[in-house]
């Protein structure tokens, strides 16, 4: 087994504090975004984050994999502080934007700090119309009416699909189309930092590659930092420099994408390009549990 | 014949109106928050009292505009002291705190502006007036006040609905009333959001209260008229506004024209007293549409998502 896999585990629950995997390498830039060793409890008793701990480096792509259930939305809810509506909180560690406390900022503040949330599912409003949508974008923008404009527009050259759909309700247009919106949504509070959760979810794998490539220039143009979360981790290793692996709460492996697409464990689980008979996804699980069992 | 049947129903729709006004206000708050606002009768009769006892001292115009402040001041109490408390309980817990609003200002209303019955003069002569003279024999008789208070209501309506449409704040109302998690992951803040719609519904109350209070007079029943909205928003679905418009001029056409030509046939058929038609017409309608129709004449197109 992978030393990488088992020090990790380690480190996620250790008591002190511990420096998050991927900033030690001196050649990545700061970080714009540190989450160090958070919990978060669902209604007071349901542990589901058990210490997690990344980094995202200022202009990065750094994606968060793991299976359904993981914990990778609960990450990134506690990172935008989503998570007050879901009746969950953090109840340990601490997350930092640009080098500042963000626990208890409200998410409108974030917003306006510059790092925000697409949501899993698009959660376009439906019943506004796409560009209505994308102006939802721009509530906490103080710039004045031009400049909303203009990147109005900027959002339509890196989404010429939906510029078509502008008049369109949001609920009628396509999966693919709603994703555009979400993400030219974001676009419009001119975030330096977009948690995107799940862009890929119940998408044609055409569609998901179209959106991973402006995915990959908002980050190259305008300078935008993302943490990724995915299921797709095939897709995800390809864009993203680094990433973590998710699992039941733990970060349980991290790396530079390349050395984790090379991963004969990733492979395995993730990759599903396992050597010899492939196991089911129960199978997996059963053997992983019992793999920390032993370990 | 005509000519009585249409100032029944003329008589009927300016009622309507104030149905709409109300159940409009009940919407606006159900629409952005989930919560069912029992108050909203409440609001109306606090609205009224103090445009009421505010008038005696300065002239109307002013009286209104200090209540718009007070109306204010009130939503702003109700999010900060109740509804930010309650965030994230079930929808009864909430209505049970509407409950609780509603018989609180029924009484603080009593202790502030006191319990006789007050007037609001809206400085329009009360006599009615004949139109459309040329069209039918004799004209149709109407009550220049309402037509005043109907044109008014209508002109209020027409601005809700500009600023809902064309407005920032207009636009995020209407997000946050489509999926409001998904409004405060873009930034807008539920609670600003919530401030406002109370708001509204505060200055909805206003000119409901003003309306009623000058037709009868400002006194306790009013906040009773929140029981009359119940039937309207399920005649219009509880989240659409032009549903509450509509099944306000509906239930309130409909209640007057029931009792003026249902009554007398009640009478003749089933030798009944026929009276009190007024009383339960609504609810009837109401149950049928519950019956057959339960999203309401306008409930909200429910979108899938693809
Ligand atoms: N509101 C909630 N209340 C209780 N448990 C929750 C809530 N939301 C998510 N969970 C649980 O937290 C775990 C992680 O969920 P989530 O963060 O959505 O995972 P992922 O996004 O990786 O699929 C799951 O076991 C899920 O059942
Ligand atoms: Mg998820």
């Amino acid at each position: 087994m992978p030393a990488a896999a088992d020090t990790d585990r380690n480190t996620g629950e250790a008591a002190v504090t511990p420096p998050p995997a991927g900033v030690t390498d001196s050649t990545v830039p700061a970080p714009i975004l540190r989450v160090n060793n958070i919990e978060v409890v669902y209604s007071h008793v349901i542990l589901v984050l058990k210490g997690v701990s990344l980094s995202v480096p200022k202009g990065g792509i750094v994606a968060l994999l793991g299976a359904n259930g993981a914990g990778k939305t609960t990450t990134l809810k506690a990172i935008s502080n989503l998570l007050h509506a879901e009746r969950g909180e953090v109840t340990k560690g601490s997350i930092l934007f640009e080098g500042e406390e963000v626990h208890s900022r409200s998410p409108s503040d974030l917003v306006t700090r510059g790092c925000i949330q697409v949501m899993e599912g698009r959660r376009c409003f439906a019943h506004l119309t796409v560009e209505e949508n994308l102006l939802t974008g721009a509530f906490t923008r103080k710039d004045g009416k031009a400049a909303v404009a203009a990147d109005l527009d900027l959002v339509y050259s890196y989404f010429p699909r939906i510029k078509e759909r502008r008049k369109a309700l949001a609920g009628y247009t396509s999966g693919g189309e709603q994703q555009m919106t979400a993400v030219g949504r974001a676009l419009m509070s001119r975030p330096k930092m977009i948690l995107l959760d799940e862009p890929s979810m119940g998408l044609a794998p055409q569609i998901v590659e179209e959106i991973f490539e402006i995915v990959k220039n908002l980050n190259g143009k305008e300078g935008v930092s993302f943490l990724l979360a995915e299921q797709n981790t095939n897709m995800a290793l390809k864009y993203a420099s680094y990433g973590y692996i998710l699992e039941n709460g733990r970060v349980v492996m991290d790396g530079e994408a390349k050395s984790l697409r090379e991963n004969e464990d990733v492979k395995e689980f993730y990759l599903g390009v396992a050597e010899g008979k492939r196991k089911s996804f129960r199978d997996v699980k059963h053997y992983k549990r019992r793999k920390r069992w032993l370990a | 014949m005509l000519g009585p049947v249409l100032e029944t129903l003329i008589g009927g729709l300016l009622t309507g109106v104030l149905y709409a006004l109300v159940a409009l206000g009940f919407v606006l708050i159900f629409k952005a928050s989930g919560v069912f606002n029992f108050a909203q009768g409440a609001m109306v009769l606090f609205a009224a009292l103090s445009v009421a006892r505010l008038s005696e001292m300065m002239p109307l115009v002013v009286a209104v505009a200090l209540s718009v402040v007070i109306m204010i001041v009130l939503a702003y109490a109700i999010e900060f002291l109740v509804l930010r408390r309650l965030v994230n309980q079930e929808g009864i817990i909430l209505f049970m705190a509407t409950l609780g609003i509603a018989y609180f200002l029924e009484g603080f209303g009593e202790t502030v502006w006191g319990s006789n019955i007050y007037k609001i003069n809206l400085g329009i002569p009360k006599e009615p007036m004949f139109f459309f003279e040329s069209v039918f024999p004799g004209g149709l008789l109407i009550d220049r006040e309402e037509v005043a208070a109907a044109v008014g209501c209508a002109v209020l309506v027409a601005a809700l609905a500009i600023f809902f449409q064309v407005t920032r704040v207009g636009r995020a109302l209407r997000a946050v009333a489509d999926d409001h998690q998904a409004a405060q992951s873009v930034g807008i803040p539920l609670n600003t959001i919530w401030l406002i719609v109370w708001a509204v519904s505060g200055i909805v109350a206003i000119a409901a209260g003003m309306v009623w209070g000058s037709k009868l007079g400002v006194q306790f029943s009013i906040s009773l008229v929140a029981l009359k909205a119940l039937p309207v928003l399920i005649l219009g679905g509880l989240t659409s506004i032009p549903g509450a418009i509509v099944g306000g001029l509906i239930i309130g056409a409909g209640e007057k024209l029931a009792e003026v030509l249902l009554g007398p046939l009640l009478v003749r058929w089933f030798d009944l007293a026929g009276g009190g038609i007024e009383n339960w017409f609504a609810y009837m309608l109401a149950l049928v549409f519950l019956l057959f129709r339960p999203q309401g004449l306008f409930g909200e197109r429910i979108i899938e998502r693809i």
